[in-house]
């Protein structure tokens, strides 16, 4: 059930979702499509914040790194459903926390539940491997994959698990029987 | 040749491709994240091509990038295996890599494309102040 739109409830629930987003240190929400000129604006907003926090250099280049790897995937890859006339590119949730240890990069997207599979292996597959492996798999698919059409090189996941150092954490649930919603949470952490 | 000379800009690398002076110049620098990588990279294939059927005693191709996303890296490998065909053609062919000293991925990542093609690849690291 759709609650009826209210105006009272729209003001508690602007509030509700400020106090979240203060107790979750979240600086960064959005949803919506995620368009190259999103992409910009996000990273140059997050780089601004990044250096009035004198965050070390090699921490600003990952966290730069994983945002558009992030953002790119969602363009690329997620299904957009609320509007698939008018526009080409994928709409998804972003979000981006920080305390004092890490950031965190969260992205939630729907996408079709015939391309879960396929996802979850090669999250696992990159999950399963170390440093080197990681290093032979973006070779390999350096040189054995194709650009899409869309400009995706298949490479994406395996930077970001690269970059990070850090396991990829990730879930899908089950929206309806053709969907399901895919959400991705990378940490990058502040200490050199 | 016809002479490439792109800006830089927050997502797009400058170009100089320009063979006609004394000091002949190719190089790409900056940032690499156009909204359309096939479209960006493009002309500069096509340009090599051109340049391949007469190419100079040396070919010397300057990479400088400061950041590229994974979508750039897959053009990146393509100028590069334009260069080794040129190599494997018998021409005289360098790439040089440049990488602030700090930034270790930026190293790495040359490395990595020196694995792949097989090329003379020269590695030079830069201080930023």
């Amino acid at each position: 059930m759709i609650e009826k739109f209210d105006k009272q409830n729209s003001l508690d629930f602007v509030y509700d979702f400020y106090v979240k987003m203060k107790r979750n240190k979240i600086n960064l929400a959005y949803e919506g499509e995620i368009t190259h000129q999103i992409t910009k604006a996000f990273t140059s907003l997050t780089e601004n914040n990044m250096s009035l926090e004198n965050d070390p250099n090699s921490v600003q280049k990952k966290v730069f790194h994983v945002m558009v790897e992030c953002l790119q995937n969602i363009s690329k890859h997620a299904e957009n459903r609320h509007n698939i006339v008018s526009s080409k590119d994928g709409r998804g949730i972003f979000l981006v926390s920080k305390d004092d240890n890490e950031y965190n990069i969260t992205t939630g997207n729907i996408i079709k539940r015939e391309k879960v599979q396929s996802l979850k292996k090669m999250l696992e597959n990159i999950n399963n491997l170390d440093k080197n492996g990681l290093k032979q798999l973006y070779k390999q698919q350096m040189r054995e994959g194709r650009l899409t059409p869309k400009g995706g090189a298949g490479l994406g996941f395996i930077d970001i698990a690269r970059k990070t150092g850090e396991k990829l954490i990730y879930s899908f649930l089950e929206i309806d029987e053709k969907n399901s919603f895919f959400v991705l949470t990378s940490t990058i952490s502040r200490q050199k | 040749m016809q002479v490439i000379k792109i800006q830089g800009t927050d997502d797009t690398p400058a170009v100089t491709l320009d063979v006609n002076k004394s000091n002949p110049h190719l190089e790409i620098s900056g940032r690499s994240l156009p909204e359309d990588v096939v479209a960006f990279y493009d002309p500069i294939l096509e340009w090599l091509d051109d340049y391949a059927e007469e190419p100079l005693k040396k070919t010397i191709f300057n990479f400088k990038l400061e950041y590229f996303n994974t979508a750039s890296s897959k053009l990146i490998l393509d100028i590069l295996l334009k260069l080794e065909d040129m190599y494997d053609d018998g021409k005289d062919v360098l790439a040089r890599w440049h990488f602030p000293d700090d930034d270790e991925d930026m190293e790495e990542a040359g490395e990595e494309y020196a694995d792949i093609v097989e090329i003379p690849f020269e590695q030079v690291s830069y201080s930023i102040d």
